[in-house]
């Protein structure tokens, strides 16, 4: 009788889902501000606090955002190829997460510096208008302002590679993204 | 060479259950009555070779081999011997070796048994038993090997996971694997059943026993569980709905629906089909949890070390065990379809409706616990389903099923007259609505709709429960209850305590946060908490400071507690212990838990009301459990089925 | 390994974030509304914990936000609007009702719905068979 079948197929269809499942990542949550706009913002400048950084300086062009501080381990396994992609052409904009001012300093002086600027955020206030969790995390942001993606825990040359390269090279015309052969996209 | 030997114990272990899985069935399928004898002696081999290897896992453990991967993630030369000893089940590859312990355990327990069972039956519950176990062993073998060396060997450990030592660690995980792998004993039943085609009373004479203690070891370990995070996790909270948790849970449910569905097989011989369905689901759900705890589907704060390659393998096995057991039903359940009626009132519709709404509870839980997963895979979002919708989803089946169990208790089997019951409880209805609303109103003087009701249900269950026993012994009738009886009425009496337990610890918990400088006093609901001291302190593997709490009431002192904040050197963990005073009506929950700087703690305090009833509650069920599974019809052998006669008298019924 | 570095990493992190846990909230009805919203807010970072209970600094961070919308006036809806924009649905422990999760909200009604409808199946089925055809057992009931 048919009836009898029915928790065969109900195991089936949940054996199906876990198969897939399998392949899925649950920690692995998508920002919330994919294709939306950056969050407004305007905070102080590590090297000079008198002056303030915002998301006026994010627009117009490709950028990356970087999540760092000094109190994390992670932060200094990403940073030589944070340097990298700095010098392949890559505008990286730095935000500073709950740091205390001199061993940031400290930390870029003695590491090097592949920031064009970083934002200081003391309190961690205005990471949550970014959805920031922790640090290192890295935002893709568009020409338009738009987040194209974020990555959480540290750049690595296969990151960048695997998820950062396909979306450039969709988005991206050659006025926006001089450094995009040099930084290995067609 | 001592853990080569263990790895060489679990593969004849292996060898032997392979044995104990093809032969008997084999047999009794094609009438060899040699080939199914080899059932109780490959069991029994199988088991010497587990418990060995078992064994030299502990002693791995307790003389610090840091040579083996296990021993070298999950201990530490200065761990306490205690933990030393309990960090084998600590891990992954621990507690598989341990479950395969248990199940061994219950096989040779049913080999036991089974000496009242036709041979052809009891070869083939061993060998599916031997079925499950060869996977097991396999995936422990191929998988997940507690014996693996590490080359160089490491100079020292690296330490049990803090959350892992305590006392309560000792016996819950142990205790609720007990029950999870007992879920097994009815999973072979039946599948024997199905490969038999015939299924009598008798049969479930056989297999309830199994199933009450099976349950009764899981609605153990789930207590324990929920107890030792309430003190262990350091926030006070005793369930979570966390996907770890409700994978214990799920099983409970369904066994509990078996074994009230049992009831009715057992002396109607009829839902024979349903009962079995139950008894495979029972085991599957088991098996699924063991899926989500070790695969990285889910995330869970309790979960082992994700590994796709494992989640692989048990999900295969799960097939295999649940997807052919399913099968097997789908073509032969048919065949167990029985005659037998009941009238609309009868003890058979409310069991029925338990079944029904227990098994919707455990579908609502695993549709929540599952849904993320759906989500994800569908339509590529994440979502979270927390507490919130767990909580409504089961009070949904849960607070009719509560009000239908006061009357299924005094229900007759095959009819019950209307008027007769209604008279019966009329008293006990008028009883729990005055104590159900005067009681919160009385405490607390003011209570939310939701408590009310569930004071009242809860009152309700209570006092149908204690109907019997207390009416017999007032009135001093002739027949004293069985054990059976008394079991079922004590394990009832659990259910009510349990929901006024929640119901209160729900309603009238006061908490808060604050931030205290040694010398500080502040008010929780109706409580003065005084931080006298907070001092330094140094245990074996860990420092911490301790907060030293003097607890009063209207400026009378009532005791003093300290409360740690422990952070353990080799792992680097920081770990709050809690302080908690602990009285019947309430607990007063204190907990020190972060430095804030110049000399300030942040301090959470919680008033508790009802939480041990909570766990009163459920140990009562156990406790029932336990008189039920002891009563005299389990001890003596199964009758010719010819000899009863008819005895219609509903005995504790009327 | 790698489970075990992010671990390590959090803890790290969680020594920074000790200092901002911020004084109780003075005013009852503000702490339950405060207790019950923290309480249903997933920690992000976290490995299933409400920021309730957990101990990151992320969650503390979220807690000192919470406490100053609802200190500023702000209604439960919107303190969870403010999270859901920035941090996505999956911060919200009570899922919401999107095209995505009807099917979860009214799974347990269509149980519920299915459940009543064999019972009745059932009970219309056994009503008709016969009270009689097998004796019961000697003994007492479950």
């Amino acid at each position: 009788m048919w009836k009898f079948a029915i928790p065969l197929v109900l195991l089936v269809v949940i054996g199906v889902f876990f198969y897939r499942g399998l392949k899925l990542d649950p920690s692995d949550v998508p920002s919330a501000l994919l294709d939306r706009p950056i969050p407004e913002f305007s905070l102080p400048s590590l090297a000079d606090p008198d002056r303030s950084i915002g998301s006026r300086d994010l627009k117009g062009k490709v950028t990356l955002l970087n999540v760092w501080a000094t109190w994390c381990i992670e932060c200094r396994h990403e940073h030589g190829y944070l340097l990298q992609l700095a010098r392949m052409g890559v505008p990286i904009y730095g935000f500073n997460l709950k740091d205390d001012r001199a061993s940031a300093l400290d930390w870029l002086a003695s590491l090097g510096n592949p920031y064009v600027a970083t934002a200081v955020d003391a309190d961690g206030t205005a990471a949550l208008d970014w959805g920031i969790t922790a640090a290192p995390e890295t935002f893709l942001i568009g020409r338009d302002g738009k987040v194209l993606f974020k990555h959480i825990s540290p750049m690595t040359a296969a990151v960048w590679q695997r998820d950062f390269l396909p979306v450039l090279e969709r988005e991206c015309t050659d006025a926006d993204c001089p450094f995009l052969a040099a930084a290995g996209g067609k | 060479m001592i853990p080569e030997l263990g790895q060489f114990a679990l593969i004849l272990a292996f060898c032997l259950a392979l044995v104990q899985a093809v032969l008997p069935v084999a047999g009794a399928a094609v009438g060899k009555p040699e080939w199914m004898a080899l059932a109780r002696p490959a069991a029994a081999g199988q088991f010497v070779f587990v418990v060995i290897a078992f064994g030299v896992l502990e002693y791995a453990f307790l003389n610090d081999d840091f040579s083996v991967l296990f021993v070298a993630q999950h201990s530490n030369s200065a761990l306490p011997i205690f933990y030393k000893f309990t960090a084998a089940w600590g891990g992954h590859e621990g507690s598989m070796l341990f479950w395969i312990t248990m199940l061994a355990i219950w096989t040779v327990a049913v080999v036991a048994g089974s000496r009242s069972q036709p041979q052809e039956f009891a070869s083939r519950v061993l060998g599916v038993l031997g079925i499950v176990s060869a996977g097991i062993i396999a995936f422990a073998l191929f998988t997940s090997n507690p014996f693996t060396r590490l080359v160089p060997t490491p100079f020292d450990g690296a330490d049990l996971n803090p959350l892992l030592q305590d006392p309560g660690m000792i016996i819950h995980p142990p205790t609720l694997y007990v029950g999870y792998v007992g879920m097994a004993v009815p999973f072979a039943f039946a599948v024997a059943a199905l490969l038999t085609g015939k299924l009598d009373k008798n049969w479930a004479k056989w297999t309830r026993p199994w199933t009450v203690m099976a349950w009764v070891w899981l609605t153990a370990g789930i207590t324990l569980g929920s107890w030792w995070s309430y003190y262990e996790l350091g926030w006070g909270g005793w369930w979570a709905w966390d996907p770890v948790e409700n994978s214990s849970f799920m099983p409970w449910l369904m066994a509990t629906a078996l074994l009230h569905s049992l009831a009715v097989t057992e002396r109607r011989g009829i839902f024979k089909s349903w009962t079995v369905l139950l008894a495979l689901s029972g085991f599957a759900l088991s098996l699924l949890g063991t899926f989500l705890t070790r695969s990285p589907v889910l995330v869970s704060v309790h979960a082992f070390a994700a590994d796709p390659a494992r989640g692989m393998f048990i999900l295969g096995l799960l097939g295999l065990y649940a997807g052919g057991a399913l099968l097997l039903y789908a073509l032969r359940a048919s065949k167990l379809e029985a005659e037998g009626g009941f009238k609309e009132i009868s003890r058979e519709s409310f069991l029925l409706a338990n079944n029904i709404l227990l098994v919707i509870a455990a579908f609502a839980v695993l549709l929540g616990t599952l849904y993320p997963v759906f989500v994800d895979a569908l339509a590529g979002k994440k979502v979270s389903v927390g507490a919130p919708v767990f909580d409504l989803f089961f009070l949904l089946p849960m607070l009719p099923l509560a009000v239908l169990i006061g009357m299924g208790m005094h229900s007759t089997w095959k009819m019950t007259a209307f008027g007769a019951l209604a008279r019966r409880l009329a008293w006990p209805a008028a009883i729990s609505l005055v104590a159900g609303i005067a009681i919160p109103l009385a405490l607390y003087e003011q209570a939310s709709v939701l408590t009310i009701v569930s004071s009242v249900i809860g009152s309700w269950v209570c006092v149908t429960a204690l109907l019997d026993p207390v009416s017999r012994f007032v009135r001093r009738h002739a027949a004293p209850l069985t054990r059976a009886q008394l079991g079922m009425c004590l394990a009832h009496l659990g259910v009510g305590v349990f929901i006024l337990g929640v119901t209160f610890v729900s309603a009238y918990t006061v908490e808060k946060d604050v931030a205290l400088r040694a010398g500080d006093r502040v008010e929780i609901g109706g409580y003065e908490v005084h931080l006298r001291d907070v001092r330094p302190v140094t245990g074996p593997n860990y420092t911490a400071e301790a907060g030293v709490f003097e607890l009063s009431r209207h400026g009378k002192p009532i005791t003093v507690v300290e409360s740690q904040q422990r952070h353990y050197t080799v792992q680097q963990t920081d770990m709050t212990e809690a302080a908690i005073d602990t009285r019947v009506g309430r607990d007063v929950f204190i907990a020190l838990s972060k430095d804030l700087g110049a000399g300030a703690w942040a301090v959470r305090l919680q008033v508790k009301p009802g939480i041990r009833f909570l766990w009163v509650g459920a140990l009562l069920m156990a406790l029932g459990g336990i008189l039920a599974v002891t009563d005299r019809r389990y001890r003596q052998p199964v009758r010719a089925a010819s000899a009863a006669p008819a005895a219609t008298k509903p005995a504790a019924a009327a | 390994m790698i489970r075990s570095s992010l671990l390590l990493a959090m803890l790290l992190i969680a020594g920074f974030a000790a200092a901002d846990d911020d004084p109780a909230l003075d005013d009852p009805a503000l702490n339950q509304r405060y207790w019950a919203l923290i309480r249903e807010i997933r920690c992000p970072l976290c490995k299933n914990e409400s920021i309730a209970e957990s101990g990151a600094p992320i969650a503390a961070d979220l807690r000192r936000e919470v406490k100053r919308r609802l200190v500023g006036g702000a209604s439960d809806e919107e303190i969870k609007e403010f999270l859901v924009e920035r941090y996505g649905d999956f911060i919200l422990y009570r899922t919401r009702f999107t095209p995505e999760t009807w099917a979860l909200w009214l799974g347990p009604f269509v149980f519920l719905a299915v459940g009543g409808f064999a019972f009745w199946r059932v009970l219309r089925v056994r009503r008709g068979q016969t009270l009689d055809d097998e004796p019961l057992d000697e003994g007492p009931p479950p």
